[in-house]
């Protein structure tokens, strides 16, 4: 991999480069929180962030977007040219590219490819930058604190300078057009790169043990530990909106005043929502709520092991950071391994 | 180089779209049982209509523009081109809307998808089909397509039990294949309010005394509601079936057909794309699934 360095007093310099590979969107301040958002300046531009509210899910996967045009006549006519708009996502922290890989292997690999999201993510150049974890985050218990994979450029701090890693071809433009901004990184610079990454493995302060989690969720299937969930939780579905691999959709038809033309509309959805696993005539598959948050549970640690050879959780602690019922992911998950009895963190959430 | 070069999309041409409709004309509609009629569709592309294929008990995305779509099985057998047959309940906003419209209405239809039952590995063997209710919809194209392909097939038995004559999908069909031979058909209504029915009355698995069945060389395959899958079931167990030989089509909401959008889960599993059809085996093995 090729490997360069740009000193941090250059960094405002690289940024005036990315406009050329499509609309610039970085991590900028909303309410108490942080979000991926057009700055208006590079002052506006938090570089240093615990998290944003929404992963960057939402540039690939819009929480609405038109699939087809359709009239009676002529049929179904597909959005896709529409998809495709060059857009650059910078400061990703390396979690959240590690969903975005995961969500490729959903929607960019298997029989059935989703051409809306290669075209967006074909189009998406990513920009990663390390991070210090905070008693939210618990990446490095699901191995994806680091990444060698799924983004463009990765920027990881070493001081005065950010060591930056090349991803692809398109991330190799971007350094050659950044000439003389880039510098050979030495000796030094990886050591100190090498003392940095124990540190931040050291620095994790929230754990999860992943061994035979699997098993034991099959042991505990019948737990009354899913019946306490679903009295605490309301399934409002922040949950799932919120965490970077839940990729559930609705699609939908809707139509013009007078009738067609229409859009065929797909959305983001929610295992937690009452009707997802409704059938017309009226049967319902998970009526109750502790039915529905188990299956979200059982979707993410359980059944991704079996699919996929890992689950899809990446340990970005927004989940608990989010939930209006205090209810944390790692609480529950120690409960259900029977080293722990509770299911909410300290306070009630929605801090963000 | 320049940074026009740079910023240009990269277009996606090259991408087949697995959500694209093809438009099919409804060119018969025949009303089998009052809300469930079987639609005839052609598609309006002949390229479209010759690159088709199917299995039996794989389903479709339909269509109803301006409505939605919905997942249906496909009820014609992969042996009889060019025309579609759907046996469409009515029950949902989208298949409200398709019984609104008349023949010649232009719908959309994507697929096939799911599984389909695993044809190959039933060959040389004997086949026991059992349907109850409106389980026979998906049924009737495994049906045909083992009796179009005879010779592939050892004895070949249909049981079919619905509640009164005027419930059974596809009856003078499936009436008519009384005296054919090469298949044993056997079917029971509950109740005869009409006073017309000749054949067997009675529950489903009281035709079970009917037949004789060797479990090491028979398929059975299974689909109607869940009272049908928990008699049958224990009559099958009772008979020494081996579990994966006892094929089942389950029913969930599949939004997309293409295992993305989350909605037909079950367990671990994706009905559209895992299923729809799972043996018994699959099935205590995955939660919530009957």
């Amino acid at each position: 991999m090729k490997i360069r360095k740009i000193p941090k007093s250059n960094l405002d310099l690289f940024v005036s480069v990315l406009p050329a590979f499509g609309e610039l969107y970085a991590p900028v301040r909303r309410g108490k929180g942080f979000a991926f958002d057009r700055p208006s300046r590079w002052s506006e531009v938090q570089i240093s962030y615990p998290r944003t509210i929404l992963p960057p899910k939402k540039f690939l996967l819009p929480p609405r977007e038109v699939t087809f045009r359709f009239d009676a006549k002529d049929g179904f006519r597909s959005t896709l040219d529409e998809a495709a708009k060059p857009v650059v996502l910078f400061g990703v922290h390396p979690y959240d590219i590690f969903g975005l890989n995961i969500l490729d292997r959903v929607f960019a690999q298997g029989k059935f490819k989703d051409p809306y999201y290669i075209a967006r993510r074909q189009n998406t150049t990513i920009i990663g930058v390390d991070f210090e974890p905070d008693e939210k985050h618990f990446a490095y218990s699901m191995n994806a604190e680091f990444v060698d994979s799924g983004f463009d450029l990765f920027l990881s701090d070493i001081g005065d300078h950010y060591l930056v890693l090349v991803g692809t071809s398109r991330g190799d433009d971007i350094v050659v057009m950044s000439g003389c901004l880039m510098e050979e990184p030495t000796e030094d610079d990886f050591a100190e790169y090498k003392r940095r990454s124990s540190r931040h493995r050291a620095a994790y302060k929230s754990r999860v043990e992943l061994g035979e989690l699997p098993e034991i969720m099959e042991m505990e299937y019948h737990s009354k530990v899913w019946d306490e969930l679903g009295e605490l939780c309301l399934s409002c579905g922040s949950c799932s909106a919120v965490c970077p691999t839940c990729y559930c959709f609705d699609i939908g038809d809707e139509l013009e005043l007078g009738g067609v033309p229409g859009s065929r509309i797909r959305s983001w959805d929610s295992c937690l929502f009452k009707n997802h696993a409704l059938v017309a005539g009226g049967e319902n598959f998970r009526h109750s709520r502790a039915s529905r948050i188990k299956y979200r549970f059982y979707h993410k640690q359980r059944g991704f092991v079996a699919e996929y050879g890992r689950p899809s959780c990446i340990g970005c602690g927004r989940c608990a950071e989010c939930c209006p019922a205090g209810i944390d992911i790692i609480k529950v998950l120690e409960t259900i391994r029977g080293e722990g009895n509770e299911l909410r963190n300290g306070s009630t959430g929605a801090t963000a | 180089m320049s940074s026009e070069t740079a910023v240009l999309a990269r277009p996606p041409k090259h991408l087949d779209n697995p959500y694209q409709p093809h438009l099919a004309r409804i060119v018969r509609i025949h009303r089998m049982v009052p809300d469930n009629h079987l639609f005839q569709l052609r598609f309006l592309e002949q390229s479209v209509s010759e690159a088709w294929s199917h299995r039996p008990g794989q389903f479709v995305e339909l269509s109803v523009i301006g409505s939605g779509e919905a997942p249906i099985s496909i009820s014609s057998p992969p042996t009889r081109r060019g025309i579609l047959e759907f046996c469409v309940r009515r029950a949902g906003r989208v298949t409200n809307a398709l019984y609104r419209l008349p023949t010649n209405a232009l719908v959309g239809i994507r697929g096939p998808y799911g599984n389909g039952f695993p044809v190959e590995e039933m060959e040389g063997q004997d086949l026991l089909i059992i349907a109850g209710g409106l389980g026979m919809a998906p049924l009737r194209s495994l049906l045909w397509y083992a009796l179009d392909n005879r010779e592939k097939f050892e004895d070949i038995t249909l049981i079919y039990g619905a509640r009164t004559p005027a419930d059974m999908l596809f009856r003078e069909e499936l009436l008519s294949l009384a005296d054919v031979e090469g298949i044993n058909t056997l079917l029971a209504v509950e109740r005869d309010p009409a006073g017309t029915w000749k054949h067997h009355m009675g529950l489903l698995t009281s035709l079970f005394e009917k037949v004789r069945i060797d479990p090491e060389r028979t398929y059975a395959a299974v689909v109607g509601p869940p009272v049908v899958y928990k008699f049958v079931l224990a009559e099958l167990l009772k008979l020494s079936f081996h579990k994966d030989r006892i094929l089942m089509s389950l029913e969930r909401r599949m939004k997309c057909g293409v295992g993305k959008c989350g909605h037909c889960g079950v367990g671990y599993k994706y009905t559209c794309i895992h299923g729809p059809v799972f043996t018994y085996w699959d099935a205590i093995n995955l939660p919530e699934i009957v």
